[in-house]
């Protein structure tokens, strides 16, 4: 190793700042470039995500960081003020870089030369990089790369982001910023004129503007359709819904058989006692909670990547987005949605394709209300043993029409929420909407595999920890301080008696006066809180209580017999049930959406708002339908 | 509303949300009065700029462009921003 090498290696790393518009590739350049090891944040006071990777070059390491998307340094949204104030060195802990790397997609070119010249003005050197030049050649364009290099004075590359050709000259290129060529001349700073400047150049540089591309434009014809278009639309939509709610299913059993079968093991392994009950009860079924997840987050984005690797996800925010436009959101927030209706989780890592950060965060605040599978069971409990099962209408049962009511209420409450958090919390002008329709293209699948393998590992790694970690405190929760029951209790009741005199338990009595105006006794309390770990483990929870050996039939009958011993009436009458449910259908029991937003926002601020809000809105929604049952009965 | 680039108000001029799918314009000015107006110009909505309107979506909004060699959608809140002129079409929308 030479004595120059040193004291390369010995240098602080080089600082990239990689920009470009939406859509221009530059998401894959990045992920090409630095494998997907970045590094994620948040730029302070906004909901920018931040991202920054490592780039080994030959000589030297260089930090390049990921700008967001745009269309021009002048910004409309504080959120896009972000990219001028990073250039500018303006941002605390990110110094200003050294060199810029423009991506520009080689088939609107046109239109990025107004951000390059932008860019050029502000003197630092700068190379571009040229994406999608096989979707040049596909759609019939000539574009002079050397010709366009020597007339804007910088070094250009081409690359084919997806598929890694160019990626090797880019990287020698970006070895040494020092050597780079720099604009004999500035461009106009005044719009018109640049527009002026980026013509002549083109007009030297692009031999043939792209055609439009054939099998696009003909599959747009039956998708973009008026009738066809929407009736594929709800195709897509039923099939992608019903994809991730039944193919999960067998998948999410097996993990649930898995997760008992090793506890049971663990059990027989261990002496029995805390050790063992700590093993099998908290650590496995705490695994379990955040393994549980995979099958859908899994199923969920390789339909997501597939269908936004083809192309039709953004046909599909087109046509949605008149609908979507009515509560202030947008279309490709619609996907989001849905998917919340399997599980917010994924369904809240799904908003990632909403460019706009403050429809983005609007998407994540009301995902929730989107009634989840995990809300199914309580559900199936309360209705089944609650709701009489008559017929109402021929065949149509009441207790099928209560299930769709709470299905519909889900719906109509985001759509009102939205509105309601775009005028007050996340009001501001409306951000213009810019959507691109990318041509129909073969995904890659080694991309596909990453993408998917990417979402999965942040779930497991940023979420995951969070969820192993309250499902174990809730476990110690609902455990100590241990009691001794009294002789003669069956084990049944000996763990409802343990239950009682748990911290939890002592919570719930704890929480008593603050639900009791909703009907709610301490034993609702404690499953509330138990439900905390996800909604589903009200049940199970109760079923302790209760002392019921199943949490089918007996807790069933178990509940219905359950007296208030104030008046001597059923605990669950019909205005408690009533309003318990309605509980459900709003409040955010659910460490696991809570701890994944927290990891899409950056910040614990956005989970607490949603908890919050949603609990009071649970609260009142919850009151009010009991008195309205109350004075109805 | 301040209004920048203004040219001739010529009888056909009018908004780029009100042209037709299947026929052309060209971008005569840009309303700058807020944020919407400030992007049409840097997506490229310049003076001179030919804009052909290729389709409606299936609800009436957003519309699908093509300018300068790109197609892009706006919704009608964003592209009124654009005064054009009506021209005629000389080859078949593509």
């Amino acid at each position: 190793m030479s004595e120059s090498d040193f004291q390369t290696q010995r240098t602080a790393p080089l600082r990239l700042a990689l920009i470009g518009s939406p859509n221009s590739g530059k998401t894959t350049v990045f992920n090409a470039l630095t494998g997907l090891r970045a590094r994620v944040g948040n730029y302070p006071g906004v909901t920018v995500e931040r991202r920054e990777g490592t780039l080994r070059l030959k000589s030297r390491t260089a930090k390049i960081i990921d700008l967001p998307g745009t269309y021009s340094l002048d910004p409309v949204s504080p959120d896009e003020a972000v990219v001028g104030q990073v250039l500018a060195g303006e941002i605390p802990d990110t110094p200003a870089p050294e060199a810029i790397v423009i991506v520009a997609d080689a088939c609107s070119l046109e239109r990025s030369m107004l951000l390059v010249g932008q860019i050029l003005n502000l003197g630092l050197p700068t190379c571009l990089v040229v994406t999608m030049i096989d979707e040049l050649r596909a759609r019939k364009g000539q574009l002079d790369l050397e010709r366009l290099s020597a007339a804007l004075g910088i070094p250009v590359t081409g690359v084919i982001g997806h598929r890694g050709i160019g990626l090797a000259a880019l990287r020698e290129q970006l070895a040494s910023p020092e050597t780079w060529s720099s604009p004999p001349v500035m461009p106009p700073t005044d719009q018109i004129e640049r527009a002026a400047w980026a013509d002549s150049i083109l007009q030297h540089v692009v031999e043939k503007r792209p055609g439009t591309h054939t099998v696009t434009d003909w599959v747009d014809r039956i998708v973009l359709h008026p009738v066809w278009g929407v009736a594929l639309f709800g195709f897509v939509m039923v099939t992608f819904f019903q994809l991730i709610f039944s193919w999960a299913t067998p998948a999410m059993d097996l993990i649930d058989l898995g997760v008992s079968a090793a506890s049971d093991l663990s059990r027989t392994l261990l002496p029995a006692g805390f050790l063992a009950d700590f093993v099998a009860d908290g650590l496995i079924a705490g695994v379990g909670s955040v393994v549980i997840f995979l099958p859908q987050i899994v199923l969920l984005f390789s339909l997501l990547y597939l269908l936004e690797d083809v192309g039709y996800m953004a046909r599909a925010a087109f046509v949605v987005d008149r609908a979507m436009a009515r509560v202030g959101l947008e279309g490709r927030a619609f996907v989001a949605l849905l998917s919340s209706y399997a599980c917010a989780v994924p369904g809240i890592m799904a908003t990632r394709t909403v460019p706009s950060p403050r429809d983005r965060l609007v998407t994540i605040l009301v995902a929730p209300l989107m009634t989840c599978s995990a809300r199914l069971p309580v559900y199936t409990l309360l209705v089944a043993a609650f709701v009489p099962a008559r017929d109402v209408f021929g065949p149509i049962g009441l207790q099928g029409l209560v299930m769709l009511a709470l299905y519909l209420v889900a719906p109509l409450s985001a759509t009102a929420v939205a509105a309601v958090l775009r005028k007050t919390v996340l009001q501001g002008e409306p951000m213009p909407f810019v959507l691109e329709l990318p041509s129909y293209r073969i995904p890659g699948l080694r991309l596909w595999l990453s993408q998917i393998w990417g979402s999965a590992f942040a779930f497991l790694k940023r979420a995951g920890t969070i969820i192993l970690l309250t499902s174990m405190l809730l476990w110690v929760l609902l455990t100590f301080p241990q009691t001794t029951p009294p002789s003669g209790l069956s084990p049944d009741e000996a763990a409802s008696y343990a239950l009682e005199h748990s911290a939890a338990g002592q919570a719930g009595k704890a929480i008593e006066p603050l639900i009791a105006p909703l009907g709610f006794d301490w034993k609702i309390g404690v499953g509330l809180l138990a439900s905390l770990a996800a909604r589903e483990v009200i049940v199970a929870t109760l079923a302790q209580i209760y002392s019921a050996s199943d949490p089918d039939a007996s807790l069933r009958t178990a509940i219905r017999a359950d007296i208030r011993p104030e008046t001597g009436k059923p605990l669950f009458d019909p205005p408690t049930v009533a309003a318990l449910l309605t509980f459900f259908v709003f409040a955010l029991l659910c460490t696991s959406t809570l701890a994944t937003m927290a990891r899409e926002t950056n910040s614990w601020r956005w989970p607490a708002f949603a908890f919050g809000y949603l609990l009071v809105l649970a609260w009142v929604a919850a009151w009010g339908v009991r008195q309205i049952f109350i004075a109805l009965d | 509303m301040k209004t920048d680039f203004n040219s001739d108000s010529e009888s056909s001029a009018c908004r780029l949300s009100e042209i037709r799918p299947g026929s052309e314009c060209e971008v005569m000015g840009v309303d700058l009065g807020d944020a919407a107006g400030r992007r049409m110009l840097d997506l490229g909505f310049l003076p001179g700029t030919r804009v052909q309107v290729l389709r409606r979506a299936p609800l009436g909004d957003p519309s699908l462009y093509a300018l300068r060699g790109f197609q892009l959608c706006l919704r009608e809140a964003d592209s009124r921003h654009v005064r054009v002129t009506r021209k005629a079409s000389k080859e078949p929308s593509r």
